[in-house]
């Protein structure tokens, strides 16, 4: 498939406007501004585009109802989170392709009849901070961005709003309570964004990838955008590979491909020619997928059937060296860590999970512990304010039911043998 | 209180807001670059200039982990442990670290040129084991190569 988001990213100057210009950036701008709001509004919905943050929601579906909101001014943010740990898919974006990030939001903020944007970019990614900033003085120089893009009276400000340090402002009403300067806890929904959203104004929350998804989809149409990869998620689509493949990184693949594809043909098979074990096949918060389960269609009708989930299509491939019982408690740390504390279940299952698997991990587990974790699981599942707390759930049911054999044994055992 | 030309640089921030308390967060970066951590005196510049309750302020900054509530060495090494880094090694790295410069995971060594605090993802798990020093990414970790990087920080 020829690459269109990681186009020319290995250009060294990529991140320059000029080589952007040169390849044919900010053209698609000028495309959708002929085109009018209605009928660029049109296109996406026909493309049938979803959002690819991890909830695959129809994007043409979150506009209308933000378009329809009559409050003003209204606000569009780019989520730049990317903190679902196993992702970083959104980084050779932001760091080797801003610009096209920069048109996608503008056209997003021209159909929107949004004039603000905001960046939010996690702050561990300092390097992305500087080429963001420098593109967007660029783009403001050239008049992409500003109170007379392309002299046409489109007004469209962006800025960068660097996160601190916390997984849960990834969740969009956590990222607006951040913007805002204050703890990024969840905010409960109705009201949605679209309609009270940053500073009690319509707010629309995208993707990097989304947003970078426009300026393919106003050059090519939003007919043919939909024969791109699945019939139901449409389109290309980043997945970041890491773990024992021999050649992880980020790929540029249609919707829907195969699981097994992107891992044998695409990142030549599992590493040193080991025996694959499992695979966690869209960030850490998604279920676990045992070797034999892996022929699946990675998009987001058809991995909920196989199991599993798309997420952020952050595929961490593990070959039989890895513990899972191990892995189970690295990533309940995490959710440990990351919970945001404001509601019970999620805050204190989270530490239940962490403590008991790392006494299963450290040879301390006491029979009965496996019933324990899926007990307080099962109790968290559906429960929690947002879905972090069901991400941790769902993490540790999944292992209990495929690897139920390595808890049983570190129990029995009294040891980890890996 | 802050120097003429680091308020300065706050009011150019706030002005990308509708509202001032907006600006809290990038004022806090700003205010740990300035005293190097988040001290109380730290706080209160922010809450000063920003007109912001100290309480606010300070129930922000510990919200977040990449705001510092202690004093940190020189350097800051910022290694990540989590699945993709843990399961290449990065859990060796920690423990290199700590016997070859006698830093412990979230301290400081003896001399105060680094700190090590451990990382979730930081976004390079396609060339793990990954860590930052300061602001600079470094991948592909191995006990080898991380001593001639950590040569540079002096
Ligand atoms: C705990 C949690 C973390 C999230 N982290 C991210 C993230 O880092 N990046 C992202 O784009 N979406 C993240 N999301 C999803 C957002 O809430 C939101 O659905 C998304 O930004 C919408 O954009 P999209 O429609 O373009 O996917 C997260 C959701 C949850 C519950
Ligand atoms: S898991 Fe270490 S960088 Fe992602």
């Amino acid at each position: 498939m020829e690459k269109f988001l990681l186009r020319n990213i290995d250009n060294p100057n990529s991140s320059d406007i000029k080589e952007y210009i040169k390849a044919g950036g900010y053209k698609n701008l000028s495309r959708a501004v002929g085109m009018g709001q209605d009928d660029v509004m049109e296109e996406i919905n026909k493309s049938g585009l979803r959002g690819r943050g991890g909830a695959g929601f129809p994007t043409a579906m979150k506009w209308k109802f933000a378009k329809a909101d009559p409050k003003f001014p209204k606000y569009l943010i780019c989520n730049a989170d990317e903190g679902e740990p196993g992702t970083f898919k959104d980084r050779p974006i932001l760091e080797k392709n801003p610009h096209l990030l920069i048109e996608g939001m503008v056209i997003s903020g021209y159909v929107l009849g949004a004039e603000f944007g905001y960046i939010y970019l996690r702050g561990e990614y300092p390097a992305a901070r500087d080429i963001l900033d420098a593109a967007i003085a660029q783009a403001y120089k050239d008049n992409f961005l500003g109170d007379n893009i392309l002299g046409k009276g489109i007004k469209f400000h962006l800025s960068v709003h660097q996160g601190a340090g916390a997984y849960i402002c990834g969740e969009e009403t956590a990222l607006i309570e951040s913007i805002e300067g204050k703890k990024g806890q969840p905010r409960t929904k109705p009201p949605f964004p679209v309609n009270v959203g940053a500073w009690d104004m319509p707010t629309i929350v995208n993707n990097v990838e989304t947003l970078s998804n426009l300026p393919l989809l106003i050059e090519i149409g939003g007919e043919a955008y939909a024969k791109i990869g699945s019939e139901e998620c449409p389109g290309p689509k980043l997945f970041c590979v890491s773990g024992h493949v021999e050649n992880p990184g980020v790929y540029e693949l249609p919707m829907g491909i195969s699981l097994k594809d992107i891992i044998y043909e695409h990142c030549g098979g599992i590493k040193d020619n080991a025996k694959l074990k499992a695979v966690i096949p869209g960030g850490i918060s998604t279920p676990v997928l045992p070797a034999d389960s892996i022929d699946c269609a990675m998009d987001f009708v058809a991995m909920p059937k196989a199991g599993s989930m798309l997420g952020s299509g952050a595929v961490i491939v593990m070959d039989e060296s890895v513990c899972m019982v191990k892995v189970t408690y690295r990533a309940l740390r995490f959710f440990e860590h990351e919970s945001c504390g404001k509601c019970v279940p999620c805050r204190e299952g989270t530490d239940w999970l962490r403590k008991i698997l790392e006494r299963i991990e450290h040879g301390k587990g006491r029979k009965g512990d496996i019933e324990l974790l899926s007990d307080v699981a099962g109790v968290m599942y559906g429960r929690t304010f947002c879905p972090l707390g069901d991400g941790a759930a769902g993490v540790v049911l999944a292992m209990i039911k495929h690897f139920r054999n390595e808890f049983e044994e570190h129990i029995n055992t009294k040891k980890c043998k890996y | 209180m802050f120097n003429e030309a680091v308020i300065k640089e706050i009011d150019e921030i706030r002005v990308k807001y509708p509202d001032r308390k907006s600006a809290l967060l990038p004022a806090l970066y700003i205010a740990q670059r300035e005293f190097g951590w988040l001290s109380n005196e730290a706080m209160s510049c922010v809450s000063e200039t920003l007109n912001l309750p100290e309480a606010f302020v300070r129930g922000t900054a510990s919200f977040y982990s990449m705001f510092r509530h202690k004093e940190v060495g020189r350097h800051l090494i910022q290694l990540c442990t989590n699945v993709s880094c843990m399961i290449l090694g990065a859990e060796r790295l920690i423990d290199f670290l700590n016997t070859k410069y006698g830093i412990q995971k979230n301290g400081t060594s003896e001399d105060g040129r680094f700190s090590l605090v451990e990382m979730e993802c930081i976004g390079a798990c396609g060339t793990a084991p990954a860590m930052l020093v300061d602001t600079d990414f470094y991948e592909d970790l191995t006990e080898e190569n991380i001593v001639g990087i950590l040569e540079q920080y002096k």
